[in-house]
């Protein structure tokens, strides 16, 4: 399959008066086109970070990047122009943000919100096309297109979803990024949004990153896994390899034990011991040593490299032929 | 029934607005047990948290009773409740604005002690402090620690230890892992547990999430738009759910098992209507699949196995 964003080795600071917080260290992920990627991992764990750098989003003075590459098809993302970004932005590759009461504008109409993506990246088009895609895309996403007069306040949360969502897809980009879409929302409606996203994203044939702290959403509409722990990917594979629980890091491990499901009978949960890892104050080895089960000396002294355990599945440890629960 | 610590009969919670009535809590009669767990579960919305401030008097309730031990406590002096009051205690959804964040953590935990009086005298309080910081797993250096220098997860734990500092007997915890991490949550939800077997105190679990709510819960009661569309104990409810919105509710949790990946899930359309004014009759019937003239008629509460409760003409039959 080829390979539509290449990330490699970034490094990402953000400097605060007190402190540096790296908070990516290493982060290696590459994302294949038509595919759609659960990325999970907990607050903190720089989920939102690599979406903000691969949109060169990074808040100014405070963001930086230290070193590393992000490729998208063949553009150097770190070295594009802004005129080149301002191109990208939006049209190829396009953000869902986590809070739709937030991210949308409160004295704008909705239909001039989603048109405003048109009228930026496609200025040649006949006005007329215009307000039908503003149109099509509503009806894709299940509002009425008589609404589009109304303002986000007039709207439920849902609702808002939705129209977030339309003006993320309505440039048609090739990379969608969903930082948490549903987060903010109900099961029945999370259940919605999620299919509707997935069915937007196979008729555009456009790939997606769907960033979620929830296993169970990864399981039910990704194709692939990357588990982000203290700003590095430590865990890449695909559903059927990470969640038949044969062979895993023991972070993914220890976050399967600690969600209670719907048929084991357990009467604890065993949680993962103690808090992760101080960002501004970074452990030399393995970031994860101080909470793992299979620690060793080795882990306290160097990092281990993402290895390959089997086709396509990489793990980050240095044990990481062991099986699950083993210590 | 012997064993009974908190019981409403018909309690109602109604907001005026400006074209009418808010039905937050419409009629909601339940019993929980001394050591038991009620989980209370439903969309942002449909009044369970309205409900669990109703029970403990936050709310002042519009109708219906709420008993305490068996005594109500609507009708109560002002002297008896505050005596009472201090058996029935709240943790709260956000660790971020339920602290008072220019207050340490030792005056958080202290403050309910002398506002309530249980026990006097200085150094009896600093014992007692003590006490329960250690048991919710605070130790003792976070004595002159402020809220903002802790994460979620302790200042959770910060909540809970006011909570349990006065030994209540009935906690109403509403939503008190659903703004943490997984690898918290766990954490939190088995301090919970310890409490509980520790204190034989009976919680009422509010929140959203089903599987947290099965994990912890004896009985669980679903609503909609502040209605108890069903009532069972837990097994019941996962095994014989009958009403189409628990139904659609359990299918919609995205779960990690892959046995369960492809099957067939009932995705709900519509979103929950408004609460204000609502018709008499069913008001989940707008979004259901099995909608018929006969859910325009009120719907009652029936019993269709020992202690399974459903409002739904369809599931009664």
């Amino acid at each position: 399959m080829e390979k539509l964003l290449e990330i490699k080795n970034l490094y990402v600071n953000y400097k605060t008066d007190e402190a540096v917080v790296h908070a990516l260290n290493g982060f290696t992920l590459d994302v294949y086109k038509g595919e759609t990627l659960g990325l999970v991992g907990e607050t903190g764990a720089g989920k939102t970070t690599m979406c903000l750098s691969t949109l060169r989003l990074l808040p100014e003075d405070i963001g930086e990047v230290v070193s590393g590459s992000i490729k998208y098809n063949d553009i150097d993302i770190m070295k594009a122009s802004k005129n080149q970004m301002r191109q990208l932005r939006g049209a190829e590759i396009s953000m869902i943000f986590q809070d739709p009461m937030t991210s949308l504008n409160p004295i704008m109409t909705v239909g001039e919100q989603i048109r405003e993506v048109l009228d930026l990246h496609y200025p040649d088009m006949p006005p007329k096309k215009r307000d039908t895609r503003v149109d099509d895309i509503m009806k894709l996403v299940g509002i009425l297109p008589e609404r589009k007069d109304q303002y986000p306040h007039q709207f439920s949360g849902g609702m808002k979803q939705r129209i977030v969502i339309a003006m993320a897809l309505v440039s048609e980009p090739k990379l969608l990024l969903a930082d948490e879409p549903t987060t903010a929302l109900d099961v029945t409606i999370q259940a919605q949004i999620l299919e509707l996203m997935k069915a937007l994203k196979e008729s555009f044939n456009s790939s997606m990153v769907l960033v979620t702290h929830d296993l169970g959403i990864v399981a039910e509409f990704c194709d692939n896994v990357a588990v982000v722990y203290a700003g590095s990917v430590i865990e890449r594979g695909s559903i059927e390899q990470v969640f038949s629980r044969v062979k895993n890091h023991p972070y993914t491990d220890g976050l399967f034990n600690c969600i209670p499901d719907l048929t084991s009978e357990a009467k604890r949960l065993t949680p993962i011991p103690g808090y992760m890892a101080d960002a501004s104050n970074l452990p030399k080895g393995c970031k994860f040593a101080d909470r793992c089960v299979r620690c060793r000396e080795k882990c306290k002294e160097t990092e281990p490299e993402l290895q390959e355990v089997d086709k396509g599945h990489f793990i980050k440890c240095w044990y990481a032929d062991e099986r699950s629960g083993e210590t | 029934m012997s064993g009974v610590l908190v019981e409403t009969k018909n309690l109602k919670k109604y907001f005026p607005h400006k074209l009418g009535f808010v039905h937050a809590v419409d009629d909601v009669s339940l019993k929980i047990k001394k050591g038991e767990t009620l989980g209370v579960v439903g969309e942002s919305g449909c009044g369970k948290s309205t409900l669990g401030r109703a029970i403990l008097r936050l709310h002042e309730p519009t109708d219906g009773d709420v008993l305490f031990g068996g005594k109500s406590i609507l009708h109560m002096k002002k002297g008896d409740f505050r005596k009472i009051q201090t058996n029935m205690q709240m943790v709260f959804q956000d660790p971020y604005s339920s602290l008072n964040p220019r207050m340490s953590v030792n005056e958080l935990i202290a403050e309910p002690l002398k506002v309530c009086k249980t026990v006097t005298g200085r150094t009896a309080m600093a014992q007692k402090v003590r006490e329960t910081m250690e048991l919710c797993g605070l130790p003792e250096r976070y004595n002159n620690i402020y809220p903002h220098e802790m994460d979620g997860g302790r200042r959770q734990r910060v909540g809970l230890a006011r909570a349990l500092v006065l030994d209540p007997q009935f906690v109403v915890c509403d939503e008190p892992v659903s703004a943490l991490d997984v690898s918290i949550q766990a954490q939190i939800l088995n301090l919970l547990m310890d409490m509980q077997e520790r204190n034989n105190l009976s919680y009422m679990f509010i929140t959203h999430d089903l599987c947290v709510v099965r994990h912890i819960s004896n009985d669980i009661m679903v609503m909609y738009m502040g209605q108890v569309v069903e009532y069972a104990p837990k097994k019941e409810i996962f095994e014989h759910q009958a009403h189409p919105y628990t139904k659609a509710l359990l299918s919609a949790i995205p779960t990690t098992d892959l046995s369960r990946r492809n099957r067939q899930r009932h995705v709900l359309k519509g979103e929950v209507s408004n609460p204000i004014n609502p018709e008499p009759g069913c008001r989940f019937a707008p979004r259901c699949p099995y909608a018929s003239d006969k859910c325009k008629e009120p719907q009652v509460l029936t019993e269709i196995a020992p202690d399974h409760f459903v409002a739904c003409h369809e599931c009664c039959k």
